[in-house]
Order: structure tokens, then C-alpha cells, then sequence
């Protein structure tokens, strides 16, 4: 089966100025070479900590950020090497969800006006009927249509968040931290919600998060990064049963669970992350990774499959011990 | 029996607002004993803020305590003047981390400058003792290159080290009592885990009693001895959180428990919404949403039952069961 959305060594540089006196500032590699496939339907998590460039890579697949190298391929078609507009024509079917629904909406505008809004631009007839139709999708009465935004809950807002891309008939949806600042009784709701959409509507899902947990039960496949690059990609299962990169193993040892204290506490993973501006050479995770070697310092490792699941590391666990 | 650190009863706060008296505070109750850390749990809008600015006597004009009593080890803060509270009990003998360590620190001032002020403000003089004592103190909250950190500013540190500095400033009067603030919600998760860490060790070490306040159930399990979940301003639950994680007691514990999504399998939620403080119904708050509510539970408020030792569930199920 062709993948939905390939993305082939995909890199993103931020920033950076020449001056014509003083110091120049260099680009922040925000994504370097991230390379993965989604298939139609999946539900693929992109994790890791702030400033790993998982909204970078988010912005960069919908056309917002322009690629400073690499591929970007949907239905098998090349869409990249275009100027954000002319990106964002190809790339339609792609769209996104604001990771502060309130913030994305504007507070003069009735729920209604946003939403025909969206319509509007893309050319779409008979508004009210697919506005009615989006709004019932999402399980919101017709009469939030008059409504403004600071007359909803947060949990209200995602919902209109997700109508507003659903009336644009979406195939690939990204989705930006879609539960962060929500509480658990309604975080669960909006998951029950987006699970549903999948379905009805045949979506696909890029789902960024930083929440272990939530990833855990809802995506398919996760892509775990760090300052930049995909360190480990494989199946939701395998990568929580058996992680075989560091990282990855830290991360999930640190994320708090129900069960509380663990009977074997390891020690937490020391130090922060460096300036993605300042990146080390090699593996930018050796500085924190206790496997480091001299390999690891020299030469950034690629991500290669290794029974089941892709890794990026000179040294990974095995599966055995993981 | 060991005084406790702070013993809340009956704790009412209610907010003069143009529709009438919200209640945002309806009945709370809870002890933290010294070395030990209690969560207090809720979701937004269940009153955990004004909590926290009820028992540090910093309540907005239109805000007034109507009932209870706060008694911080064996004395009644509700009876100190705003002098009082403020030279002899606020950052010196209860410390206070705030939940966003981007916010707490001033930018145009150093580290030092702002941390020391503190200190001199609680004891006067012997401004050298401060600054040594200072360096021993960041360097326990594990902050690299301690005596330089002084001469620096907020903007210079990460969100993990600006949480060490503001850990740091909370204990630097040798506080009885720390009040965080959801400390760790603005961090990464592996910098959560030091901080947490970092927090069991200073409580264990210096034997002083922590009210940790935050919405995530996780974190609970891994840090805290004792838990006090809050539904819409009324405490329904209390006790030991492996008791509480294993068996909770009330009606809404078992709800928030099965959201979380390390128990549930489908993602059910709870239907309904938190109720209005203006608008709260008599009773049991959470009676509107409860599946096992009963005609009863609206009339009345239900009284609080200890159904096993040192766990205490405010439930009116609980009280047919203890009256059979």
C-alpha cells in the first residue's frame, strides 16, 4: 500500500541572519533528516520533549515552514520545494489543530462565522448545511453556531477546532498536543471524539504530544525525537514493551504512572537537553546517554531497522534486556 | 501525637460577585503531618487556587473565609494580622513554589538580588551568613556552578533550573510548610522527574510537611504519602494514595481513576460539567453527574465517614453502610 504522507530526510533550519557588521547568528537545525511514511488511517505519534522540533515538523509536512531539504511526498506525489502558498494549494487534504483551540479562534467572531470562514476560502457552497453537519460530527448542538468563543469550555473549543478542519474534508490531520491543558475527564472525551472522527471520516492522524500515557493508547506507531532528529520508530507496543534507544528508555521511565513508585527506581536521566543552536557532534544524545562510546561522539548514528523496530543508535538495547 | 503541620476544617470561602455568593470553597478538611507531602487533586475550576490563597491570607477584597478553621502547627492563621502573616509566616515559616517558573522571577534583577532580598526581609542583617548560606542552599537544590548563579539572571537559566532556584527560595527561611503550586506542570518530563526527586529528598531530610497541588493523578502516585481529591470545592476523599489508587472510595475518585489512560481501555470520561459555584446544587456536588446518586444526596450535605482507619470518604453511601 502507497503511503498516505512520506516525508524522506526532511530538514528544517530556523533563524539565523547574516549582519553586514557584528556576528551572525546561525540557523537552528530544528528537524534534521527525519524520514517516515504513514500509511491511510494510521495514527502515528510523534513524541518528545519541548524544543525536539515535533511542532517544526508538524508546521513543516502542513506547508507553514518551508523544508531546507529533503522530500515530502503525498499519495506518492512530490508536494515539496514550493513557497508556503502555492504549498499549502497541493498539500489540502493536510490540516491541522492548534494546540490552544481558544488562542486559534477569534473572540469577535461567532462559531459559525469561523467555521463558514474556512468554506469560504476554499471556494465550498451551501455553508450553513456543512457548518450544521461538522458541528453535529464533533457533538455540539446546532446552536453553538451563535455562539462566541469565550461562551465555551476548553473541552467545547477542541471540539470546534475539529469541526472547523472536518468541514474542509480533511484526509490528513495533524493535531498539536490535541489534549495538553485539558482535564483528565475531558481529555478522555475528546480522545473518545477524535477516535470516532477516524473512522466516520477515513482520517489519518499525525498525533504530536509530550503525553506518554495518552500516545500509549491511542497511536499506532510512535516516532520518539530528540533535538531534531527520530531516534526510534516502531509500533506503540513494541516501543512501551521493549524501547531499544536510550532516550527512549529514559523517557519512558520518567513519565509518572498510576502505579506509582517502581520497585527498581533508576536513577533520572542527568543534565538537559543542549541548544538545538549548539548541537554537540555525533549523536546528540551521547552528553546525557550512559552507552556513549567514541563512536557515538564522532558519528551521528541513522535510523536503521533492527528486528522490529527502526533505531538510531551505536549502542541499542536489546530486546531481551529492554 | 504529633501536632500536625496544617490542619484545615470545615473550610468555607465564599466570593461576593454582581449574581449573588459563589461558594467557592464549600466544606475542606485535611492534615499534612511535618515530613510528609499530601496531594491535593482536583480538576481546573475545583477552587485548589483559592485554596492556596486562602491559607496564605491572600484572598482577593471580595473574597471572605465564612467557616472553618486553618491551624498551622496548633495555631490559627485566621487569627494573625497582615503584619503577622507577613513578617513571621508567608516565605519565611511557609515556603510557597509557584506553578510557572517563567512568571516568579523578575528579569531585570539577579538571582541574588532577588533571592537575598527574601532572606533579608525575614532576618535582617548578616547579609554574608545569606549569601553562604544561599551557595549551600542551590547547591543542594542541585543547581550547576552555584556561586556564579548569583550574579545571573532568570533568562540565562532553563525552566528546570528556574524551578531549583524558586525550590530554593522557598526554603531559604527554613520553612515548617512548603506550598507547590502544580511545580512541575510548565516542565518536560524528564526534568519533572528531578524535580520530584529532588522535592521527596529535601522533605525527607528536612522533616517539613509539603501540600503539593496539581490535576495529575501520576505525579501523586509517585510523590505523595497522602491524598485529598476536591470536587468542585468540597473534599470528597482522603487518605493514604495507595490506598486511594488501589480502592478509591467515593464515587468521583473512581470516575477521575478510570479516565486515566493507564486504567481505561475505551476513553469514557465523565459526562456533565463541573457545576457553578454560583449555581451549585444543594448537597453533594457531584450528585448531578453520579451514577449512583440517589434522591438523598441532593438534600444534604453527606458527613464525612472513615470507612477504614486514616481514610475518610464525604459520601452518603458511606453512611447507610455505616449505619448498617
Amino acid at each position: 500500500m502507497t503511503p498516505i504522507l512520506e516525508v524522506q530526510d526532511l530538514s528544517v533550519s530556523l533563524g539565523g541572519r547574516r549582519r553586514w557588521l557584528g556576528r551572525s547568528i546561525p540557523p537552528v537545525q530544528a528537524v534534521r533528516g527525519v524520514s517516515l511514511a504513514v500509511a491511510p488511517g494510521e495514527v502515528l505519534g510523534i513524541v518528545g520533549e519541548s524544543g525536539c522540533g515535533k511542532t517544526t515538523l508538524g508546521r513543516t509536512i502542513l506547508g507553514l515552514q518551508r523544508e531546507s531539504g529533503g522530500e515530502i511526498l503525498l499519495d506518492g506525489k512530490r508536494v515539496s520545494g514550493l513557497a508556503p502558498q502555492a504549498a499549502r494549494r497541493v498539500r489540502n487534504s493536510i490540516h491541522y489543530v492548534h494546540q490552544d483551540a481558544g488562542a486559534a479562534l477569534d473572540p469577535w467572531w461567532s462559531i459559525g462565522r469561523t467555521l463558514e470562514e474556512a468554506l469560504a476560502i476554499q471556494g465550498i457552497g451551501d455553508r450553513p448545511a456543512r457548518v450544521a453537519e461538522v458541528l453535529a460530527a464533533v457533538g455540539l448542538d446546532a446552536g453553538a453556531a451563535r455562539r462566541y468563543p469565550h461562551e465555551l469550555s476548553g473541552g467545547q473549543l477542541r471540539r470546534v477546532a475539529l469541526a472547523r478542519i472536518l468541514a474542509l474534508r480533511p484526509r490528513v490531520v495533524i493535531l498539536d498536543e490535541p489534549t495538553s491543558g485539558l482535564d483528565m475527564s475531558v481529555q478522555a472525551m475528546v480522545l473518545t471524539l477524535l477516535r470516532d472522527l477516524r473512522v466516520r471520516y477515513g482520517l489519518t492522524y499525525l498525533f504530536i504530544s509530550h503525553d506518554l500515557s495518552v500516545v500509549r493508547r491511542f497511536c499506532d506507531r510512535v516516532a520518539i525525537m530528540y533535538l531534531g532528529r527520530v531516534v526510534e520508530l516502531a509500533p506503540t507496543a513494541e516501543v512501551f514493551a521493549a524501547p531499544r534507544h536510550p532516550y527512549t528508555r529514559s523517557l519512558l521511565e520518567a513519565a509518572p504512572r498510576l502505579t506509582g513508585r517502581r520497585a527498581a527506581e533508576a536513577a533520572p536521566l542527568a543534565g538537559e537537553p543542549p541548544s538545538a543552536a549548539r548541537l554537540p557532534p555525533g549523536c546528540a544524545f551521547a552528553p546525557r546517554c550512559a552507552r556513549s562510546s567514541a563512536a557515538c561522539r564522532a558519528e551521528d548514528p541513522a535510523l536503521a531497522l533492527r528486528d522490529g523496530a527502526e533505531v538510531a543508535c551505536h549502542h541499542p538495547l536489546e530486546r531481551a534486556m529492554a | 501525637m504529633t501536632v500536625p503541620a496544617l490542619a484545615i476544617t470545615g473550610l468555607r470561602v465564599g466570593i461576593r460577585s454582581d449574581e449573588g455568593m459563589a461558594r467557592i470553597l464549600d466544606h475542606i478538611a485535611f492534615s499534612i503531618a511535618p515530613g510528609c507531602i499530601l496531594g491535593v487533586v482536583g480538576e481546573s475550576g475545583c477552587g485548589k487556587s483559592t485554596l492556596i490563597r486562602t491559607i496564605l491570607g491572600i484572598l482577593p477584597p471580595a473574597a471572605e473565609i465564612v467557616a472553618g478553621s486553618i491551624l498551622f502547627e496548633g495555631e490559627d492563621l485566621r487569627a494573625f494580622s497582615e503584619a503577622e502573616l507577613n513578617r513571621a509566616v508567608r516565605g519565611s515559616r511557609i515556603g510557597f513554589v509557584p506553578q510557572d517558573p517563567y512568571l516568579a522571577l523578575n528579569p531585570l534583577f539577579t538571582i541574588g538580588a532577588q533571592l537575598l532580598e527574601v532572606m533579608r526581609w525575614h532576618a535582617p542583617g548578616e547579609r554574608r551568613s545569606h549569601s553562604t548560606r544561599l551557595v549551600e542552599l542551590l547547591r543542594r537544590v542541585q543547581l550547576p556552578d552555584p556561586e556564579a548563579a548569583l550574579a545571573r539572571y532568570p533568562h540565562q537559566f532553563s525552566g528546570g533550573q528556574r524551578q531549583r532556584l524558586l525550590i530554593a527560595a522557598a526554603l531559604a527561611c527554613s520553612p515548617r510548610l512548603v506550598i507547590a503550586d502544580e511545580p512541575t506542570t510548565a516542565l518536560d518530563v524528564t526534568t519533572q522527574q528531578q524535580i520530584l526527586r529532588l522535592l521527596r529528598e529535601l522533605v525527607d531530610e528536612l522533616g517539613i510537611a509539603m501540600l503539593f497541588v496539581t490535576h495529575d493523578l501520576g505525579v501523586v502516585a509517585e510523590l505523595c504519602d497522602e491524598v485529598s481529591v476536591i470536587y468542585a470545592g468540597q473534599t470528597v476523599e482522603s487518605g493514604p494514595t495507595a490506598a486511594m489508587l488501589d480502592r478509591p472510595l467515593h464515587p468521583y475518585t473512581r470516575a477521575l481513576l478510570a479516565c486515566h489512560p493507564d486504567r481505561s481501555e475505551g476513553f469514557t470520561g465523565i459526562p456533565g460539567a463541573v457545576p457553578s459555584p454560583l449555581r451549585a446544587p444543594p448537597g453533594c456536588r457531584f450528585a448531578p453527574r453520579c451514577a449512583g446518586a440517589r434522591p438523598a444526596c441532593t438534600g444534604r450535605s453527606p458527613a464525612p465517614q472513615w470507612p477504614e482507619p486514616g481514610r475518610s470518604v464525604d459520601c452518603i453511601l458511606y453512611e447507610a453502610k455505616a449505619a448498617a
